[in-house]
């Protein structure tokens, strides 16, 4: 992750700072900083979104391609992530150096997804045990200013839907072979349903108390975080501790309480956010990074 | 070749561009906060990012510190989703790795090295769509985060591709143009002096026809440099507003 040293001085202020529930750039404990979103940026892709929160720069494309079902799910499509961390956020990432925390961030990522209601798989399958929808999503990383599992959750929410997947249709002939059609309408395309996929609310312990969407010096000062996926209805799906730091499973309780709130919170302003985006329709004046 | 017609009667390509003619270009630069330099470049529907560290001290080994010049480090990554098939790995394959180098090549030509000895400096240019002419955009956005970061440049580094069809050189390559396997060009160009800092071939080409392509690919950089300088210009006019000069 990229780092920023701090002295001493320094994160004294903060940790004094965060008691008194003021933060360095006047935010509550709970308070997200001004957020973003795009989404359609990349026209190659079936589904792409654009997230900016402070300095954290995210990029998510999604391609849906077909394939063949996997051995024990004949039914159903799945979605294959995989983050890259590029080296503009970081001269660390250079080369291989990003690829250790790319893979953690996409294994967080395959927990979240990992449970039967978040995407409805089954409207990915196209015909039993032979062809079915593979969602690639891929997450660009492209700079780091602290809080990268919130704001990629919130970048993947939010390409997932923008996503368009063609309407196929399967046609038997004679002989028992399939044949897949395409629609001729380019606009003929299912739309995922996004009301049950999660979002990443991380909170860094600072001192007692416990702080929403950590700038990287307050990351500095925080000696454990609780990572905890929730979806719009407060229903939580993955839990993980991070840090080198111990937590009292009292303060573990209380960061739920706190991150199941502020989920909430956070679902219902990004989906009021995408439905107004998708209502100003196709004509709407694309920004992308020239803004 | 069957099928598609590149040029059509008229003179116009699959586009409805004319020979010489570039496609639209769209740049800004200062789009990252945190980093020392920063450019993106629209050209058509190719999108570029490119990202400037530096200059700082050598990273890794100090063995590798020159002593009377700058390092010039570039890394070339395409995203996965940037091409029409999902590409597997966004860097580290072969291509990105001679991108990486040709980039190298192109700005140790143009940046003032001598000026900061022991020291490197990193250009990291990201694909995030291609639709043709990747290597000129990423040169173009690359210049602009090299000007983004202050470090000094003896000339703009304007790059541009060029092609053959009919007997006419066609100018800044889509990649439907690129991929009927014609003879395609690579120029970059340091324009008020006119050298050029980088030039690659492929494919077949007669030689009587050599000075038709490159006239084309310097003439397309030209009209690139002057998009470029304008973009520049309204920059610094802007930062200064900000300042309160």
């Amino acid at each position: 992750m990229a780092f920023v040293a701090l002295s001493e001085a320094e994160k004294v202020y903060i940790v004094h700072g965060v008691q008194e529930d003021l933060r360095m750039d006047g935010r509550g404990c709970e308070d997200y900083r001004c957020v973003e979103v795009e989404t359609d940026v990349v026209s190659n892709t079936s589904g792409s979104a654009r997230v900016k929160l402070g300095h954290t720069d995210i990029l998510v494309g999604v391609k849906a391609e077909m394939g063949t079902p996997k051995l024990e799910k004949p039914n159903e499509g799945y979605l294959e992530f995989f983050v890259d961390c590029s080296a503009n956020a970081t001269p660390e990432f250079e080369g291989r150096g990003g690829d250790d925390l790319g893979t953690e961030i996409a294994n967080t990522l395959y927990r979240i997804f990992n449970n039967k209601s978040s995407v409805d798989l089954k409207s990915l399958c196209i015909s039993p045990r032979e062809h079915c929808w593979i969602l690639y999503v891929d997450v660009l990383l492209l700079e780091c200013g602290g809080n990268l599992f919130d704001a990629i959750s919130i970048a993947v929410k939010a390409a997932l839907f923008n996503t368009r997947i063609p309407r196929v249709r399967v046609l038997e002939d004679e002989e028992g072979l399939k044949d897949i059609e395409l629609s001729d309408d380019p606009y003929d395309c299912i739309q995922l349903s996004v009301e049950n996929v999660p979002c990443i609310v991380t909170l860094c312990k600072i001192g007692y108390r416990h702080v929403v969407d950590a700038t990287l010096q307050e990351e500095a000062c925080s000696l454990a975080s609780l990572l905890v996926s929730v979806t719009s209805k407060g229903v939580v799906t993955c839990m993980r501790k991070v840090g080198k730091g111990s937590l009292d499973p009292e303060s573990v309780f209380e960061m739920m309480e706190t991150s199941k709130r502020v989920g909430k919170v956070l679902h219902t302003s990004l989906q009021s956010v995408l439905r107004k985006e998708e209502s100003l329709g196709p004509k709407r004046q694309k920004v992308g990074f020239l803004g | 070749m069957a099928g598609l017609e590149l040029l059509s009667d008229q003179g116009y390509r699959v586009d409805g561009r004319r020979a010489g003619e570039l496609r639209k270009i769209q740049a800004r630069m200062g789009v990252f906060a945190q980093a020392d330099g920063s450019a993106y470049i629209e050209q058509g529907n190719t999108k570029a990012l490119a990202v400037v560290y530096g200059p700082h001290e050598i990273r890794g080994s100090r063995a590798r510190a020159l002593p009377d010049r700058a390092l010039v480090n570039c890394q070339y990554s395409s995203a996965t989703f940037s091409t029409g098939e999902r590409k597997r790995r966004p860097h580290g394959d072969r291509k990105s790795c001679e991108m990486g180098l040709q980039l190298r090549q192109t700005f140790e030509a143009a940046v003032l090295t001598q000026l900061h000895p022991r020291s490197q400096i990193d250009i990291y240019v990201q694909v995030l769509q291609a639709d043709g002419g990747t290597y000129a955009a990423c040169v173009n956005a690359a210049t602009l985060a090299v000007l983004d970061a202050g470090i000094p440049m003896r000339d703009f580094v304007c790059a541009c591709s060029a092609g053959f069809v009919d007997g006419t050189a066609l100018a800044d390559l889509s990649h439907v143009e690129e991929a009927a396997g014609g003879p395609q060009l690579a120029l970059a160009l340091l324009p008020s002096s006119g050298q050029i800092a980088l030039l690659e071939m492929d494919a077949r080409l007669h030689e009587d026809q050599l000075e038709q392509v490159l006239e084309a690919a310097a003439q397309a950089a030209r009209d690139v440099h002057t998009l470029l300088d304008r973009v520049v210009r309204q920059h610094v006019q802007e930062a200064s507003i900000l300042l309160g000069d």
